[in-house]
């Protein structure tokens, strides 16, 4: 086998993970949980969960690969396919500029095929550290693209949304990412294929409004804010304040929106059980 | 010719509380209507009208928003910002359309899907993303006309088409200009710069290839001369859905598939 590639992979995915956290870097840090202290240290090691109330702070897209996938399997799909200016909006460049410099990555999302538990996937997840994981034609086009990599490899498909919703700067070419996206995943169901939608915090706007709200089944990260209007949004709309938990994963699954509610260091397991469950009687190496 | 208008003189005459309304196309182009109701899960949402009708000797499927033209009329229809409840009755309607094999028009004028409580506790995202899924592979003609404003995905949820046309003065964006500079430069005042910036005007949209036909107005808005509006887009319509009645319902599944997959397209570049 590839051992050599194998290895060089889990090296560089492993490298470009150790960017992915968004902990405070103090040595002590207080989480907006529960409001208590844990040692920086002890929080990174329980994979940016809580250990003292369960919250789970976002994590960056190649953290969450390297956790999730089997160690080696990782290859990345479509890196260098970044983001254009369509409407020539000005500042955009330099904005676009900032984030990559900031985060290392090159768009919004990373997609990738790679295996859980033995089982190959194609994986898509959504950074919000990258502009709020907002939605622009790179995103789009990148997850149309793994969606169709997917169905031509006949394989299941998995994507982690993170989004506050549009990217403002690219305007209408952003709202046609929805229709784009949407129709994709209409084309891979018809050929009987598996997509497994994943929810973390936060899912929002034109994100929800399409691919994330499409799965076959639908899960999500323990109190992920999700949702079409922003919180904010909705309050002045209707000049009240929202109830506590409104729009969380929990009243996401109360109301019928979503299977399963998996913590994060659940989530390799169930996603392996799920894959299972619609695999062939097991597909090994 | 007389110069082009700002987009931010569009913007005010495309929300013109005398701007003829879905009602109002109704009544000029489509005999016979007769309304449908109801989502078949839980309700009526009157913010969306739909129902079938006779366009030239051909029975359709006519789905739009409303709006009023009073504040009265407003308050009965929500300002025209629909709830799941209605995004639900129309893909029912469009499902129906397709059974029986009628085209589908749809007339779109809204500020958007309606940010409320309950409408949240509904699915709003979920009915959305559902309406552009399912759209994307019917199989029967679905012209989309953007009467007035069409914002966000509550406007997109009725405009996963054949062939999207917008009137002359009409807007098509990702929001409002207001929401779009509150968002951008968290100062709502800025509105006016934020029109000039957005590229929400139909002959820049076409420009893009995001729309496919600018319908023409009479001078200084269709609120001065409605029938002429009407015609205008009787005879938008009528010249598209001929030709898109010769078409094979897998071919115009496919054409609309394609349309919307090569929107944003980009060169792969490796200068990152
Ligand atoms: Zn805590």
């Amino acid at each position: 086998m590839n051992n050599i590639f194998q290895k060089r992979r889990a090296r560089l995915l492993a490298m470009k993970a150790l960017r992915g956290t968004y902990l405070p870097p103090e040595q002590i840090i207080t989480c907006p949980g529960c409001g208590q202290e844990s040692p920086r240290r002890e929080v990174a090691d329980n994979l940016s969960v809580c250990p003292k109330c369960g919250y789970h702070w976002p994590v960056g897209a190649y953290y969450r690969l390297g956790f999730l996938l089997d160690a080696g399997s990782f290859r990345e799909l479509d890196p260098k396919l970044p983001a254009e200016n369509p409407l020539s909006f000005p500042g955009y460049p330099e904005k676009l500029q900032t984030a990559r410099r900031r985060t290392g990555l090159s768009e919004a999302v990373v997609t990738a095929v790679g295996a859980i538990q033995g089982q190959r996937c194609v994986t898509a997840v959504l950074d919000s550290r990258f502009l709020m994981g907002s939605m622009s034609a790179a995103v789009g086009e990148k997850l149309t693209l793994a969606v169709e990599y997917a169905g031509r490899n006949r394989l299941p498909l998995i994507i982690f949304s993170a989004s506050g919703g549009a990217r403002m700067q690219e305007g209408i070419l952003s709202l046609m990412q929805m229709a784009k996206t949407s129709a994709a995943l209409a084309r891979f169901s018809e050929k009987g294929l598996l997509y497994l939608s994943v929810l973390t915090d936060p899912t929002t706007g034109g994100v929800t409004a399409s691919f994330a709200s499409l799965g076959d089944i639908i899960l999500a990260e323990p109190g992920a804010l999700i949702g079409f209007a922003g919180p904010r949004v909705i309050e002045q709309t209707i000049g009240q304040q929202l109830p506590e938990g409104f729009q969380r994963a929990e009243f996401m699954m109360e109301h019928g929106f979503v299977d399963a509610i998996v913590p994060r260091a659940r989530l390799r397991e169930v996603l392996g059980q799920l894959l299972m469950l619609h695999g062939k009687g097991g597909r090994h190496g | 010719m007389a110069e082009p208008l700002t987009a931010a003189r569009r913007v005010s005459i495309a929300r013109h509380p005398q701007r003829p309304n879905m009602e109002d196309y109704l009544q000029a182009l489509f005999p016979d209507f007769f309304a449908l109701r109801g989502d078949r899960v839980c309700g009526e949402d009157p913010a969306i009208l739909g129902g079938i009708a006779r366009f030239h000797g051909q029975s359709v499927t006519v789905i739009g928003t409303r709006k009023g033209k009073t504040l009265e009329e407003n308050l009965k229809v929500n300002f025209g910002m629909p709830n799941p409840e209605g995004y639900r009755k129309a893909l029912r309607l469009m499902q129906q359309a397709e059974k029986f094999r009628r085209p589908i028009i749809t007339l779109i004028d809204t500020s958007g899907a309606y940010p409320g409580m309950q409408a949240e506790e509904h699915g709003q995202g979920e009915a959305i993303a559902r309406n552009l899924y399912e759209m994307s592979r019917l199989t029967v003609p679905v012209i989309a006309v953007i009467t007035g404003e069409g914002n966000s995905g509550g406007a997109l949820a009725l405009a996963v088409a054949n062939r999207v046309l917008m009137l002359e003065n009409a807007v098509y964006a990702i929001l409002s200009p207001e929401g779009f500079s509150s968002i951008l430069w968290k100062d709502a005042s800025r509105h006016e710069e934020a029109c000039g910036l957005m590229k929400m005007t139909a002959p820049e949209l076409k420009a893009m290839g995001v729309i496919d036909d600018v319908i023409p107005e009479p001078a200084g808005g269709a609120h001065l001369a409605p029938e002429i509006a009407f015609r205008e887009v009787e005879r938008s319509l009528l010249l598209h859905l001929s030709q898109l009645n010769r078409q094979k319902g897998s071919a115009l599944a496919a054409d609309r598939y394609e349309k919307f997959r090569s929107m944003g397209q980009l060169s792969r570049r490796e200068d990152v």
